[in-house]
């Protein structure tokens, strides 16, 4: 494994142009991969794709964030900011996949759910609380992924899960650290330094309680051999899932449960 | 006597034109309303009807059958999860001011006679920001109905997460709707009365996942800030934007109720769904 990287340095390399996307990653990890598109109620978002697809021979419904490659790529997808369909297309494909009994995987990339009229308007709130409340009794598997950014609740919407795994490089956080400088202390410039007290690495997470794997990155990070970082998370997926298939769904129900339930620090 | 002396010294001083008794500024229409007549109509505003930010105990008060309120975890405080710089100095600071222990008070009570869990957020306390204490308590309250076969009646009011606990604000998100989603597959009800400001991170949980959503007029309801919207599209937004009436006209709040209106409307809607109400 690397040394150690700051936060700073690692969000550094995350926004590196030609860090893999999940549309460099799905060919490498899946076959037969078939997009569905629609949330039957409004449209298709584009910044999160979904379908079904197979794991070395199990089938399994796979849904993402959807960063661009390049300006045009993430014009397209609106820089992976979510709109409430995305969501909602996301709750269906999900739902499909319990009624199927397919293990759902779930990857995370993105700053935030998109912030503007049309996302009001059409219920953003609502549509991730929906999903965070239906992902949790889903009664079928799911393992969730952080492949760059995990940006707030439009990163939780797909978050709810049986087991996260945080890539090496990629972090999760509450806000932005340019949105927690803005927000705490006026002043978005403070990015770096609040990049560095957030606690927003993937080793944060799992002492938090919020993670339990972290999957290595090739020397210098995902974008210098896309076929080595692609096989690592395979190699975890063909772990994880059978994994989590054996056990008996209501005893999964109640471990994931309780994985979020124990998050959080008090006394009394 | 002195104190007199300045007060006069102070006006001339100003011109004459302070107004001696303290007066709150509506955020809505901008009119000020005495201090006393707005304590007095338990904090709306009697020009636009703005129903304004009412601390935990008063809204207990005009809530449930006198006498009937216990608390749970009312010891409950806070921890600091990710070592933040100044957060435990600020708790201790808020707790001694505000009386409060964090930002929702959580109990058991009759509303018009039917036993309910009630939460009321509190926004006097970090702008009602959701850190592990509100997590925590509202996911005990959840559990507690369920377990119970109880209804549910919360009062929204919060900012949204807690920033100064970072990622596990975050997952308090996960944590609270999880024990929504239980105590409604277990047939409970859940009554949600969103008040203002009800944003963030609270909306994207808990807050939206209401049986029944009720809003107090002109309030605040929204995901991202009304600021963070302007900025990313650089052009102003309708005064209207986010409050009560828009959020229902879009779909999202079953009906507005007044404060006056509030208790009558919860102790029927409670008796609709079949719980039974003693008469106290």
């Amino acid at each position: 494994m690397d040394e150690k990287k700051t936060a700073w340095e690692r969000l550094k390399l995350v926004h590196t142009k030609g860090r893999p996307t999940i549309r460099d990653y799905i060919p490498l990890i899946f076959s037969d991969f078939y997009e569905m598109h629609g949330d039957r109620f409004y449209g298709d978002d584009k910044a999160v794709i979904g379908g079904i697809a197979s794991l070395d021979g199990t089938p399994v419904t796979v849904i993402a964030q959807v960063k661009g490659r390049d300006i045009d790529e993430n014009k397209a997808c609106n820089f992976a900011m979510p709109l409430p369909e995305g969501y909602r297309k996301a709750l269906r494909l999900a739902k499909q996949a319990e009624k199927f009994h397919r293990p759902v995987i779930c990857f995370i990339d993105t700053p935030g759910a998109y912030a503007g009229v049309a996302a009001e308007e059409r219920g953003q709130g609502e549509a991730i609380a929906r999903n965070i409340a239906e992902f949790m009794t889903l009664r079928t598997p799911i393992i969730s992924i952080v492949l760059g950014e995990g940006g707030s609740g439009g990163a939780l919407a797909l978050g709810v899960c049986d087991e996260l795994a945080m890539l090496e490089n990629a972090q999760y956080s509450v806000i932005s650290p340019r949105g927690f400088a803005s927000i705490l202390w006026k002043d978005a410039e403070r990015e770096e330094e609040a990049c560095n007290i957030m606690r927003i690495t993937a080793e944060d997470m799992v002492r938090l309680g919020v993670a339990e794997a972290v999957i290595e990155e090739p020397l210098g990070g995902a974008h210098n051999d896309l076929d080595k970082i692609s096989e690592n998370i395979k190699e975890y997926l063909l772990h994880k899932i059978p994994e989590k298939c054996k056990k008996d769904i209501d005893v999964l129900l109640k471990e994931r449960y309780t994985k979020f339930r124990k998050i959080g620090e008090f006394t009394e | 006597m002195f104190d007199d002396f300045f007060n006069v010294v102070k006006l001339r001083f100003n011109g004459g034109d302070v107004d001696e008794t303290p007066s709150f500024k509506c955020p809505r229409c901008q009119s000020p309303v005495p201090m006393d007549k707005y304590e007095e109509l338990h904090r709306v505003c009697p020009n636009c009807n703005y129903h304004g930010r009412l601390p935990a105990s008063e809204r207990i008060a005009i809530t449930v059958d006198r006498g009937t309120f216990t608390e749970l975890d009312s010891d409950m405080i806070s921890g600091d999860p990710i070592d933040f710089p100044e957060y435990a100095e600020k708790q201790k600071e808020l707790r001694k001011s505000t009386g409060l222990k964090d930002a929702v008070v959580t109990g058991t009570a009759m509303i018009k006679g039917v036993k309910t869990v009630i939460g009321v957020m509190d926004s006097n306390y970090m702008m009602g920001s959701m850190g592990s204490v509100v997590g925590e308590k509202i996911a005990r309250a959840f559990e507690y109905a369920t377990e119970n076969g109880l209804p549910v009646v919360l009062f929204t009011a919060s900012g949204g997460a807690r920033m100064q606990e970072g990622i596990v604000s975050l997952m308090q998100m996960a944590k609270t709707s999880g024990a929504v989603k239980l105590h409604s597959d277990s047939g409970g009800l859940y009554i949600t009365v969103l008040t203002d400001p009800t944003t963030g991170g609270v909306t994207a949980s808990f807050a939206s996942l209401g049986d029944v959503i009720i809003a107090e007029p002109k309030i605040l309801i929204g995901f991202a800030g009304r600021r963070v919207i302007e900025s990313t599209m650089k052009q102003r937004l309708p005064e209207d934007f986010q409050l009560a009436e828009f959020m229902q006209e879009k779909g999202f709040v079953d009906m507005i109720v007044e404060r006056k209106r509030m208790r009558a409307t919860l102790g029927h809607i409670l008796e609709l769904h079949g719980y039974k109400g003693k008469e106290v």
